[in-house]
């Protein structure tokens, strides 16, 4: 492995006296797509703001492109791109103008941010929209301006903290497409998220974080192997009936786990399990097999689940 | 199920009985925006208290020291503190009003869209209108309230009739601010609209309205901007309330009809103006 | 994306290091651009009725209600009224666009635009984007105060050459604003907490000495008003337009200098407390 681009050693952060981030360690090679998965108030935002070198670090040790963010913050900001979790555009300039302007924060040349600018328009698909004010633009293309913005000093490291929250289904899978591009381009990519389908296309590999600590750490396919079972049977009885017929189903599949408004059977063969359930005389509402997920990984993990 | 549904038809069969929108609806809206004022008390009533304290201080005290040199001793014999108290209580009245139908209508409309919930409820356009009239009332009548108590206390307003200087004041403020709202009311996308009302109507009228020294001393052909100025019509009430200036019966009345125009037909058309924003 | 193997050529920010709060990387003017840029996308109306603002109250109180007074002693000379708060007014617009464009827009830029969020995830630091603001504001309060002192020139209110520094003066005076301004504002919260800036700003601006000579009061009161910016700047700006020189002139130059540099490190450190934590 080549020598990572962001090393963190028990990274620390206490607001007061609470601690927003929890001795958490990890690295990311370079080229690689990294996500910190979570619920909201995990820690995720924390994290990347000091790896955005934003924040100061209360203890611990964190190298980002093998400088200390407390000797060289600026020096850091130059090289990465930041696409924070609710788009910060400027609604008083026009679409480019945004470009024009942020890459001149960078002490960029007016002709070299031009002509970035033009190929970033490009990129993000907004091109026809480059005189049109911010204002007008959808929420998925607002987020292709700030994914496009925050690319245009060329950084070698790019964090995006939620990228696709509050998008629908169809932004959510230009931006993607989007995103791996870039990946592909060999930029390495942070991404927080707390949706499973996002990380699991985006990610090589990810951590999965709660309550400001690492639970565990893999490559999805790997995480899901690891904490859960092939396919999962869901099941719903309605919430009075749930507990009841939890209690029939004891001893069906690896594990069964009971949720408000539903109850999960964890077994490799999904439809044996849900024959196994009936045959003892259970008539759910619904029934459903399906693959495992990163969800299910964070419930095995936690206890919890990751949207509440 | 009959046992369920008979008292429920009687009920909104009830048209009298309190708590029915169609009578009560604006009173139902003036509630909501009155529940609002804790947020902003705090300072609202520190520049009530504060502001005519000031006005007395900076007028009555140092201005007044100036025109006293100036030979005769101060405007239209009266001291310049007992002419120009009861301008700027007008004044006072007239700048909430603008607030409340300017930045107030749009919060509803636009940031908060408070008006469009109202209309989902069975609140109708018209009532919201007035509601938001209501409450501007309300708020204007505690400051003006305040202002009066002060220049009272001061003697720079005189009892008994001087008391007519506050339902004075609040018809100025109406006739002055229900037309803006009339025009707020139809403002969809904010591009500074409110701060070129405030400097190219609201302050001349305020300046050029006889407040801070008669309307005559200004050239006849800006003596204009004071006729159709409510504030002009609402000042030279107040002054003949509260000291009894010297005004033939008629202009008095063209004052009070002035006023009362421009309110009326500042409220119609604001509730049209309502009606067609949010019945679209 | 064919470009995207060259490294970004970054001036400033690589020759010197500084921690995650690092200061300043020589690069205001960048911040200054923005402002010009969204200067085009503003209502020109707006812009333009700016200027009607402190004429009106030339106008209405120099002219009308200057008929009843006569002249006003100024250092034992006499002046005529107009004159007398005409630089009044003009410094008292210089505070009211510059705590303008520090509390209500940057205000807007802080909870709503959360612009300084971007500028300071870029290698600028809160120095470039404080100084920024601060000097563009300048660059617009500077335009209104030509137009207004046109204006006085041709009534034939500036009584002596050194009105022409009055101009120097005005834009000494909006920085000091500005610069305490920006920092204040970081502290509000909510809209209504703005209310407390209208607060603090009507009795400095009516018992500043602008409507009618500080003489006025009995002296500790005087004290009292001599202590404020705005007094302070008034009698700057009146010492240069009615040509009424004297040393204290020399004292206000260094209110304001004192002030802009205390205003400004106490915004640098306020910005930095509040993005780069």
């Amino acid at each position: 492995m080549p020598s990572p681009v962001i090393e963190a050693r028990d990274l620390r952060k206490l607001y007061k006296e609470t601690a927003a981030v929890d001795s958490l360690s990890f690295e990311v090679a370079p080229g690689e797509s990294f996500g910190l998965l979570g619920p909201n108030g995990a820690g995720k935002s924390t994290t990347m703001r000091m790896v955005g070198a934003v924040s100061t670090r209360t203890s611990g040790e964190l190298s980002i492109l093998g400088m200390d963010p407390n000797e060289n913050g600026p020096d850091i900001r130059a090289q990465l791109g930041v696409v924070p979790q609710t788009d910060n555009l400027d609604a008083e300039l026009r679409v480019r103008e945004n470009l024009l302007v942020y890459g001149r924060y960078f002490g960029l040349s007016r002709a070299v941010v031009a002509q970035r600018a033009d190929e970033l328009l490009d990129f993000a698909q907004l091109s026809d929209r480059a005189k049109a004010k911010v204002d007008d633009l959808s929420g998925g293309m607002k987020r292709r301006l700030t994914i496009a913005r925050s690319l245009i000093n060329n950084p070698r490291i790019l964090l995006l903290d939620e990228p696709t929250t509050g998008l629908d289904p169809q932004a959510r899978h230009i931006l993607w497409d989007r995103l791996f591009r870039l990946k592909e381009q060999g930029t390495t990519l942070v991404v927080t998220t707390h949706y499973m389908d996002e990380a699991e296309q985006l990610c090589d590999r990810l951590v999965v974080v709660d309550k400001g600590m690492i639970m565990a750490e893999g490559a999805p396919a790997a995480l899901i192997t690891e904490y859960s079972t092939r396919e999962v049977v869901e099941l719903r009885f309605g919430s009075e009936r749930n507990a009841d017929a939890a209690v029939t189903l004891a001893g069906v599949g690896d594990r069964v786990e009971v949720l408000p408004d539903r109850i999960l059977i964890y077994a490799d063969d999904g439809e044996a399990a849900l024959s196994e359930a009936v045959r003892r005389g259970l008539h759910p509402i619904t029934s459903l097999v399906r693959r495992s997920s990163l969800e299910d990984v964070f419930l095995r993990l936690t206890g919890r689940s990751l949207i509440e | 199920m009959t046992a369920v549904s008979e008292p429920r038809v009687q009920a909104s069969g009830d048209a009298s009985r309190p708590g029915d929108p169609k009578r009560w609806g604006a009173w139902y809206v003036a509630e909501h925006e009155l529940r609002r004022v804790p947020t902003f008390i705090v300072p609202a009533l520190a520049t009530a208290i504060g502001s005519p304290l000031l006005y007395l201080l900076a007028f009555g005290v140092g201005l007044a020291s100036l025109i006293k040199t100036g030979g005769t001793s101060g405007i239209g014999g009266v001291s310049y503190v007992e002419f120009v108290i009861p301008a700027f209580l007008c004044a006072g009245a007239v700048g909430t009003a603008t607030e409340e139908f300017t930045f107030g209508v749009m919060m509803g409309f636009k940031w908060n869209e408070v008006y469009i919930g109202m209309n989902a409820a069975p609140i109708s356009p018209r009532q919201i209108a007035s509601g938001h009239i209501l409450y501007t009332v309300i708020r204007m009548a505690v400051t003006s309230g305040i202002f009066l108590a002060i220049a009272l206390a001061f003697g720079a307003i005189h009892l008994p009739a001087g008391l007519l200087v506050l339902p004075i004041a609040l018809l100025g403020g109406l006739a002055f601010g229900v037309p803006i709202a009339a025009y707020s009311a139809t403002i969809r996308e904010d591009r500074g609209q409110f701060a070129v009302i405030g400097r190219s109507v609201v302050l001349p009228m305020t300046l050029f309205s006889g407040t801070v020294f008669p309307l005559t001393q200004l050239p006849i052909w800006l003596q204009w901007i004071g006729w159709i100025s409510p504030l002009w019509h609402s000042t030279q009430l107040a002054r003949d309330a509260s000291y009894g200036q010297v005004e033939p019966g008629w202009l008095i009345l063209v004052h009070v009809v002035v006023l009362a125009a421009e309110f009326a037909i500042g409220w119609a058309i604001f509730t049209r103006n309502t009606t067609k924003r949010l019945n679209r | 994306m064919t470009a995207s193997t060259t490294p970004a050529p970054t001036r400033g920010a690589l020759r010197r290091g500084g921690g995650v709060g690092a200061l300043y990387s020589g690069n205001p003017q960048s911040v200054i651009a923005r402002g010009f840029m969204a200067t085009k996308s503003t209502n020109y109306i707006v812009v333009l009725t700016g200027f009607f603002e402190p004429i009106f109250y030339l106008l209405s109180l120099g002219l009308g209600l200057g008929s009843y007074i006569g002249s006003v002693d100024v250092g034992g000379h006499p002046i005529p009224y107009a004159a007398f708060i005409a630089p009044g007014l003009l410094a008292v617009s210089a505070m009211n666009g510059a705590i303008y464009d520090s509390t209500w827009n940057v205000f807007f830029k802080m909870h709503f635009g959360k612009l300084y969020q971007g500028m300071l995830a870029t290698t600028l630091g809160p120095l470039d984007v404080a100084l920024g603001e601060i000097v563009y504001a300048l660059i617009r309060g500077g335009v209104y105060a030509i137009t207004f002192m046109i204006v006085m020139q041709a009534l034939g209110l500036n009584l002596a050459w050194t009105a022409m520094l009055a101009l120097p003066a005005v834009l000494l005076i909006a920085f000091g604003f500005a610069s305490l301004g920006m920092g204040i504002t970081s502290y509000m919260k909510t809209f209504q907490h703005m209310d407390w800036i209208n607060f603090a700003l009507l009795p400095m601006f009516l018992l500043s000495a602008t409507f009618y000579p500080l003489s006025v009061y009995p002296v500790p009161v005087q004290w009292v008003i001599q202590a404020l910016p705005l007094w302070q700047a008034v009698d700057l700006v009146r010492g240069l337009t009615t040509g009424v020189l004297s040393w204290g002139l020399l004292i206000h130059v260094l209110y304001f200098a004192v002030m802009i540099t205390l205003g400004l490190v106490f915004t640098t450190r306020r910005l930095r407390s509040l993005f780069l934590d």
